[in-house]
């Protein structure tokens, strides 16, 4: 029996910001989920079930958190599932709501990510080394920073990229009312005058720490016609892992982030992603991994990707948007930064995108990854319901 | 549905510490048994998912790491769940469910012993109102085990038969942690005695799960999955009945446990005082196989020991020593978030 199509037929999200000191974790996360069941015209009692996500527990101090917000969540006496996939985990945690789905387990699903990084310290969440294991060193910049530089090495990309995306990507988040870094005095001369963090990666070309949460109600064929907006189909997801460290690891391009797209664009049926895809939400918490993801998830050839964004092509009103919506650049709750690509990219093909809407997005392209670049998590959705 | 079954199961000897083993190498073996046993490698497998909690190894991101014992390269289609193994095991199922795969290699592991796990547990509470006051899991299941008391339900001697029952069975199964018979011992937290609770120990267990006829030709009975479902009640201890698992009871309606009897249950009970809950929740009688691996009361390896039902659950199927069997796995603080499984031999359903 083929899988059950599934919908995306409500996206809410909280506006980002550094911290809510006004709400609990328990407030910040109803808030989205109402959000998203207003979007989708359902209310607690539709709800089948509650696929949670986010990024480590130690970012606030809470271990199991579904446990305490299950209440805040109408989940009491349904199924809670709490997914944890590192950087990934808010694509991951979507696709373990839209299997749900797809398998008729149940009907319709609530799926949330979240976090807030005010109510501890993420820098010392990510720096409790144990012994005889390779720390991911203080903070994430440091990891990532050598990789940036192998592949402008590697690709003779100039210096000057790293802050087109930047530029880009913050200029994009103005048009986004729940972005959390909006600055209106913007210019390209001060992201390139801001100081050096990680060489080459600057202080304006970094992600922000938010608090926020993303929901989405994902439901099957007959939920979709009750649907009073028009829902996103998704016509492939697919996650991909691998070590954090091995000999051959390839940290520019990992072969995981290959394999995954390649997975999701066979599910679609997309030969040509370049053509094919309208918009794409990309995980770039570093500005230097839009180039770098631009040929990983097959958008441009080996050694190509930073001349796209060189051209202009990933700009709101380029060939092939990436990041309308600002991206992990302006918003950061890290556990769900990746669901917000995959409803943000819903929200493209359902054409409620509002002021960062890509004109005429039929096909929208959500990714996600985390650890060590090792977890990767991806989904297309689609304004047409998928064929066969 | 698809038909699914649990074709293979391994676990580790459970032990109160193993300071000389990182988590990749406790985990490493019992990988490695699951896939001899039914002749799979890594990249045979259409599925991997795992459970575990950073907050045992004291630091993020530990499941990242436990991936290398896998063999993950080329990558696979994996994912974490930060729960229990049983409910990895469940995502497992739900992805076999979709078709995009048909075998699933499902694993779990807790390391109590780098901490003081009843502290830890008590940062699963409310963080706002209770964790702070840290009210630690053996507090909060005399609670439990006293409002039974109040209620009628039990008293101290038949909790200390139930644990006597346990870590005798515990007796035949080489990998318990505690076997053999064991005196009631001291209050921990009034009522609930040493024997009542359970070991602090580290751990590890893996299965492998097989839709169908690929099932059969990797196990000669094969544990079919005929029901699982899981359900969670509210947080708050102030606002749920103790003396009740209505979780429990309608995650086994919807697994189908009340269409035909069990012979078999391995409920993951930690406390002697749960058995008590979980029985009434199920309405299993004394006809019913409980706990013939010693339960939780032997070994509680946390992330692992509701996994490690299930597995020993579907082991009983393979040997032929049970038909039909019920697994249940739980989550949070007394019995806040139960699973139910039942598991069939392939003559029980013909």
């Amino acid at each position: 029996m083929p899988k059950e199509p599934v919908a995306v037929v409500g996206v809410g999200q909280t506006k980002h910001v550094a911290a809510r000191h006004d709400v609990s974790l328990a407030g910040l996360v109803r808030e989205a989920a109402v959000a998203a069941l207003q979007d989708a015209g359902l209310t607690w009692a539709d709800i089948d079930a509650v696929v949670i996500g986010k990024a480590p527990d130690f970012f606030e101090g809470v271990m199991m958190p579904e446990l305490y917000l299950a209440d805040a969540l109408g989940a009491v006496g349904k199924p809670m599932l709490r997914v944890h996939t590192a950087g990934s985990v808010g694509g991951s945690t979507a696709l373990v709501a839209a299997n749900l789905v797809a398998a008729r387990v149940h009907r319709t699903v609530l799926t949330l990510a979240f976090e807030k990084q005010s109510e501890s310290n993420a820098m010392w969440g990510l720096s409790l080394p144990i012994p005889f294991q390779q720390p991911l060193l203080a903070g994430a910049g440091g990891f990532f920073a050598p990789h940036v530089r192998a592949y402008m090495r590697r690709t003779g990309a100039p210096d000057t990229v790293g802050s087109l995306v930047a530029y880009k990507d913050r200029r994009n988040a103005l048009k986004n009312p729940y972005a959390h870094i909006h600055d209106p005095d913007l210019t390209l001369e001060k992201v390139q005058a801001a100081p050096m963090l990680w060489d080459p990666i600057r202080y304006s070309e970094t992600c922000p720490s938010s608090d926020g949460a993303c929901a989405m109600i994902l439901t099957d064929r007959a939920g979709a016609d009750r649907s009073p907006h028009p829902p996103a189909w998704v016509h492939g997801g697919a996650m991909r892992s691998e070590p954090t460290l091995f000999a051959g690891k390839d940290f520019v391009s990992p072969q995981a982030g290959k394999d995954c797209a390649a997975d999701v664009y066979r599910q679609a049926g997309i030969t040509d992603p370049r053509r094919e895809i309208d918009a794409v939400e990309m995980y770039v918490p570093f500005s230097w991994y839009e180039p770098m993801w631009l040929e990983n998830l097959g958008f441009a050839d080996e050694g190509e990707g930073w001349k796209l964004t060189e051209a202009g092509v990933t700009e709101l009103d380029g060939d092939l948007p990436v990041n309308p919506s600002g991206g992990v650049l302006s918003t950061n709750p890290i556990g769900a930064s990746g669901m917000i690509r995959f409803a943000e990219a819903a929200l493209q093909v359902r054409g409620r995108a509002g002021e960062h809407q890509v004109e005429g997005a039929r096909r929208a392209l959500g990714h996600a990854y985390g650890g060590g670049a090792q977890f990767f998590s991806m989904w297309l959705v689609g304004a047409e319901p998928p064929t066969g | 549905m698809r038909d699914v079954a649990i074709v293979a199961f391994a676990q580790t000897d459970h032990l109160r510490r193993t300071d000389e083993l990182s988590e990749v190498e406790m985990l490493m073996p019992v990988l490695h048994q699951v896939l001899d046993a039914t002749g799979l490698r890594t990249s045979d497998i259409g599925f991997t998912c795992s459970g575990s909690s950073d907050y045992l190894a004291g630091r993020a991101f530990s499941f990242t790491m436990a991936l290398d014992g896998v063999g993950a390269h080329p990558p696979i289609s994996e994912s974490h769940v930060e729960m229990d193994g049983a409910w990895a095991l469940y995502e497992a199922w739900v992805k076999i469910q979709t078709g995009e795969a048909d075998t699933a290699l499902v694993y779990a592991y807790g390391k109590s012993s780098p901490g003081q796990v009843r502290d830890v547990l008590t940062r699963q509470l409310d963080p706002y109102y209770t964790a702070p006051l840290w009210p630690d899991s053996v507090a909060l299941a005399a609670l439990q085990a006293q409002a039974l008391i109040d209620a009628g339900d039990t008293d101290e001697a038949a909790l200390a038969a139930v644990a006597t029952r346990s870590r005798t069975d515990a007796s035949d199964n080489p990998h318990a942690q505690l076997s053999g018979a064991v005196p009631a011992g001291d209050y921990l937290v009034q009522p609930l005695r040493t024997g009542d609770c359970p070991p602090i120990g580290d751990g590890a267990a893996a299965v492998v799960l097989a839709a169908g006829d690929t099932a059969r030709a990797l196990c000669a009975r094969p544990a079919w999955i005929r029901g699982i479902d899981h359900r969670i009640e509210a947080h708050g201890l102030g606002v749920r009945e103790l003396t009740e698992s209505p979780s429990t009871r309608l995650a086994a309606e919807r697994a189908g446990v009340f269409e035909r009897p069990v012979d078999t249950a391995e409920l993951h009970a930690p406390f002697s005082s749960q058995e008590v809950v979980l029985r009434k929740a199920l309405g299993l009688g004394d006809e019913v196989r409980v706990n013939p691996s010693g339960g939780a009361l032997a070994a509680n390896p946390v992330m692992a020991a509701g996994l490690i039902r299930l597995g020993e659950a579907a082991a009983r199927i393979h040997r032929g020593e049970s038909d039909r069997a019920l697994a249940h796995a739980t989550s949070g603080p007394c019995l806040q978030q139960n699973l139910v499984a039942v598991l069939e031999g392939e003559s029980a359903h013909a």
